[in-house]
């Protein structure tokens, strides 16, 4: 019986390169429930990480009761993490669930039924729609629904109503991701696999805390590290995280630039890779554009330059460039290190520059992850509720915007095209002026997760904007909303959801939901048809009412595109394993790794986009995309490096960035409400670094005050592993608080502190470049609440470990099963052919 | 060089002229945060090609005594109009002051090619080349900010 809160990554199973993954399969069952008792398994995936590991769901008398991972399948070969473990089945029975629609009175939600909440939500929207027209409305979805209801969602949005105003939380984790592979690639698409790690001989994480965001990801990679000939391993973070840890045992470099600084840092790296003759001349004349203006760009950052600006040693920058130059297979993941900090988009774009200017793309072994950060992000991206078009279409191309209009068969001119998508910070900023009159949020919690959190709740509040919310629990937000659905979760209704490989998973429905909550598909089909939206023959616009017709709609749609999932189905997804898109005539089980033919979806008339300047954001036209004959080859882009918006000053000295702990997930919607979780990680701290404790006179567990110029949090100090002149805090805490005992609930909100700025190209929020000074309130009451097994570790000992996981089970099979696609097995590269 | 130094003289003012105004707009517009900050950098451009301008105004002395191109002179956005509809119309005006700084900066590096002055003509290439940049923006913001401004009473 395995504590795997105490021990996050479970036992290791390591193995020499180009050997496959061993299987290890982990269950949970709830206290005083054997396997025998077990009525039932119900095929699924995991939904609290961007990992996607493949699952089962034991049902017992109509109830969720445990998990078990799936040992067939080629994401996890088996295993789950402690979020999947412990948090994926304990909040479906919280008493506390939404049982049956609310609706506000005066300053109440009251009890109400579905005709009454439904009504007062379409009788809104139609008179908005009369009055102000679909420019009113808006749609804020999330991370965390299955791409049936994202694909009805954007045909309601794009379709029926015709708003450009549609995204979703994916805004604030994922955004980047999709920014940067589109302006590198043409289209949004994971280039590499996770079989990569088996094969490779570095392995470059940037701004990514893997051990504790993705853990089975994590343990994947330790057992190549642990093994016979291990990769070297890169980390660049500003905290000393297991991922620094792990670069030290292996000879690899730990690079912790100043917070803001990433692109400076990433200039200096490729500016070694052309000084020392790294670059592949003959690949990058065939397969990219631009070398020679990123050449010029770079040319400044000497690793003394980039030393100055980020605070890191020229011999490191020397180092680690020299890694990613001398091996024969690198593999880079990023996330929100990168995503969520200053120059998100330029920066996410230089580690793909890196890769295409060695040529080390699309075979086993080097490739790129751009990580997602929540399990469904990707379906949000793919279907278009997050504003892109369904697809990976262009929306400033008139013919993909008519393929989609004859699949819907609406007017072209219906769908909005004129301008790109409106992205969420900008929406809640339409919604703050009551510019959007109905603001309809599905599966998140704004009010918790987006920065200048002061802000976003007086938008929620205020009379404005009629919010409605649809939700598992009366979240933060829910509280502040003038209707609130609720909604079925995981396991209580069906769909499919791809993760950040593009392997897609079905998760089928185990047990009904409580109450009256519905499914968020069956929610949205019930609008669709109150409000009457119909096709040009007019005939309802959408037609599909359950999740298999949808998914087969969807499908449809995707043909000819990146993201052909023509070949899928239900039925194939009944199978042993997810499956990676394309699926399609030339790729029937999918592809493993994009690009390893060197040919990107660049092409003018094929593309996901025409780019953008990623100093500014300003679009480049069909016109001059065209004249850069793109035609497949790959875009080489670079900016210089500018100062963050918010820089340390006298009166606010320090760096104040925000994260996440391995034992919660988003806003503890789930996470909170399982026993083991929320007691490893209860309440909110801030962690300092040991010289900043030492000057501010603070001590492990004492009461302190952050104060950014927009506002100010009261938590309990962790004297910790943080780069000096920084501070860290955790996003997860709202004043939610599910035990009745943290006192620092009521101003624990990380969110305060940080600024309403935005990337200029994926228009993702930075959350990690605010200002802050501390001050010492008082002593604590014994250590701060921080787990001592992550990056929060304290910075002296004599913390009492993080421990007391219900148990677990964990079983190393002794024969590995055979996984489709995975190059370490005989006869499964063959799609990865093309390139030697 | 009478009529060269001139336009040296109105690159030097019109950029600063658009420095000003996208300063002026990014302060009368900061609950409008990506205009705010891409404001302020796109200012910084223009204090830059200034800098960059200065050693070459030295050399021919900044001559604005000649009226001929006086009336170019735009006067630029002192106060900024409120609301999104007023955001359009100020980012529509520097607009306007940034196509003003083109056009000049087109016609002194044709002045600078026949006068085979190497150091005139990079500047006045490289800055040029930064307004466009300038003007993409400017297109892009107006183009994002069109639909719900004209359409749309808050």
């Amino acid at each position: 019986m395995s504590d795997r809160i105490a021990d996050v990554h479970g036992t290791a199973t390591p193995h020499g390169r180009g050997t496959v993954w061993p299987a290890r399969v982990d269950l949970r069952l709830e206290p005083g429930i054997a396997e025998a008792d077990v009525d039932r398994w119900v095929q699924s995936a995991c939904l609290l990480c961007s990992n996607g590991c493949g699952c089962d769901i034991a049902v017992k008398d109509g109830r969720m009761v445990g998990i078990r991972g799936r040992a067939t399948d080629v994401v996890n070969h088996g295993r789950l993490g402690p979020k999947g473990l412990y948090g994926s089945t304990d909040w479906a029975s919280s008493p506390d669930r939404l049982t049956r629609p609310l609706v506000r009175e005066g300053d109440r939600l009251v009890e109400s039924d579905w005709d009454t909440a439904m009504g007062r939500v379409v009788a809104r929207s139609k008179q908005l729609l009369a009055e102000k027209g679909p420019l009113s409305h808006g749609f804020y979805t999330s991370g965390q629904l299955f791409l049936e209801e994202y694909y009805t969602q954007a045909v309601i949005g794009k379709a029926g109503i015709g708003t450009p105003h549609m995204d979703g939380n994916t805004r604030l984790c994922t955004a980047t991701a999709a920014a940067a592979l589109k302006e590198s690639f043409g289209a949004d698409g994971q280039p590499g696999s996770y079989t990569d790690i088996e094969h490779c001989d570095a392995i470059f994480l940037y701004g990514h805390n893997m051990p504790e965001t993705q853990t089975v990801l994590w343990a994947r990679i330790l057992d190549r590290t642990r093994g016979d000939d291990p990769p070297r391993i890169v980390c660049v973070d500003p905290r000393r995280t297991a991922v620094a840890r792990e670069a030290e045992r292996t000879g690899g470099v730990h690079l912790a630039p100043r917070v803001g600084t990433n692109l400076a840092l990433m200039n200096g790296l490729t500016r070694e890779l052309f000084v020392h003759g790294w670059v592949d001349e003959e690949w990058t004349a065939g397969h990219t554009v631009g070398i020679d203006d990123l050449e010029a760009v770079v040319e400044p950052y000497t690793p003394e330059h980039v030393a100055d600006i980020c605070g890191v040693a020229a011999a490191d920058v020397r180092r680690a460039a020299r890694i990613f130059g001398e091996s024969t297979a690198v593999l880079s993941t990023v996330l929100q290190g990168f995503y969520q900090s200053h120059q998100a988009t330029a920066s996410a774009v230089a580690v793909h520059n890196l890769h295409l200017l060695r040529g080390q793309i699309g075979r086993p072994g080097s490739g790129v992850l751009q990580m997602n950060g929540q399990p469904t992000a990707q379906n949000n991206r793919e279907c278009g509720a997050d504003g892109d078009l369904p697809g990976f279409r262009n929306w400033d191309n008139i013919q993909h915007v008519e393929q989609l209009a004859r699949a819907w068969d609406v007017d072209p001119m219906t769908i909005p095209h004129w301008a790109p998508p409106t992205h969420a910070m900008q929406i809640f900023r339409y919604a703050e002026t009551g510019s959007i009159g109905l603001l309809w949020i599905s599966a998140t919690n704004p009010v918790v997760s987006m920065p200048q959190a002061a802000r976003i709740r007086d938008i929620v509040r205020g009379d404005q904007c009629f919010v409605v919310v649809q939700d598992l629990f009366l979240t933060e937000t829910a509280e502040l909303a003038d209707v609130v659905l609720p909604a079925a979760g995981w396991g209580e209704k069906t769909g499919c959801f791809t993760n950040a490989t593009r392997t897609v998973h079905l998760s089928e429905k185990a047990v009904d939901p409580p109450g009256e909550a519905r499914s968020d598909l069956d929610i949205f089909l019930a609008y669709a048809d109150a409000m009457g939206f119909t096709n040009l023959d007019g005939d309802p616009l959408v037609p599909w009412r359950t999740p298999e017709e949808a998914f087969d709609a969807w499908c449809s749609v995707t043909a000819g595109r990146p993201v052909d999932y023509t070949g899928l189905s239900y039925a194939r997804l009944r199978g042993p394993t997810g499956i990676p898109w394309p699926v399609n005539e030339q790729h029937p089980d999918g592809l493993g790794s994009l690009y390893a033919d060197g040919v990107f979806p660049t092409d003018t008339d094929y593309c996901e986009t025409y780019g953008h300047d990623l100093l500014t954001g300003g679009a480049v036209t069909a016109v001059e995309h065209r004249a850069i004959a793109p035609a497949g080859r790959a875009f080489l882009k670079g900016a210089p490096y500018t100062p963050a918006h918010e820089e340390p000053s006298e009166e606010y000295p320090l760096l104040y960035t925000t994260g996440r702990t391995v034992y919660q997930f988003h806003t503890r919607t789930k996470t909170g409400r399982s026993r083991s979780l929320d007691r490893a990680a209860p309440d909110a701290w801030v962690e300092l670094s040991v010289p900043d404790a030492e000057r501010l006179g603070i001590s492990e567990g004492d009461r302190v005050r952050v104060e950014s110029p927009r506002g100010a949090i009261e938590v309990r100090a962790r004297v910790g592993q943080v780069m000096e002149g920084a501070v860290f805090a955790p996003f997860h805490y709202g004043h939610w608080d599910p035990s009745g005992s943290a006192p620092d609930a009521g101003h624990r909100l990380a969110n305060e502190l940080t600024m309403t700025v935005w990337d200029p190209v994926s228009k993702q929020p930075y959350f990690k470049t605010a200002v802050c000074r501390v001050t010492r309130l008082g002593d604590g009451d014994g250590p701060a609440p921080a787990p001592t097994t992550t990056a929060s570790a304290p910075a002296r000992a004599g913390v009492p470990g993080t421990a007391g996981g219900g148990p677990t089970s964990s079983e190393v099979l002794p024969q590995t099963p055979h996984y489709p696609l995975d190059p370490s097995q005989s006869g499964a590269d063959d799609t990865r052919a093309g390139r030697s | 060089m009478p009529h060269l130094s001139t336009y040296i003289a109105l690159a030097d003012q019109s950029e600063k002229t658009l420095a000003d105004s996208f300063r002026a707009v990014a302060a009368g517009h900061a609950a409008e945060a990506d205009v705010f900050h891409t404001c302020h950098q796109l200012a910084g451009w223009s204090d830059e090609h200034r800098e960059r301008l200065a050693p070459v105004v030295e050399r021919y002395g900044e001559d604005d005594s000649v009226t001929e191109p006086e009336r170019l002179h735009a006067s630029g956005v002192a106060e900024v109009r409120s609301g999104p509809v007023g955001l359009l119309r100020d980012l529509q005006d520097l607009h306007l002051l940034a196509t003003l700084v083109q056009t000049t900066w087109t016609v002194v590096s044709q002045g600078a090619q026949g006068l085979r002055d190497r150091e005139l003509l990079e500047v006045a290439t490289s800055a040029s080349a930064e307004t466009s940049r300038q003007l993409t923006w400017l297109n892009t913001r107006m183009k994002s900010a069109a639909p719900q401004a004209l359409i749309v009473e808050p």
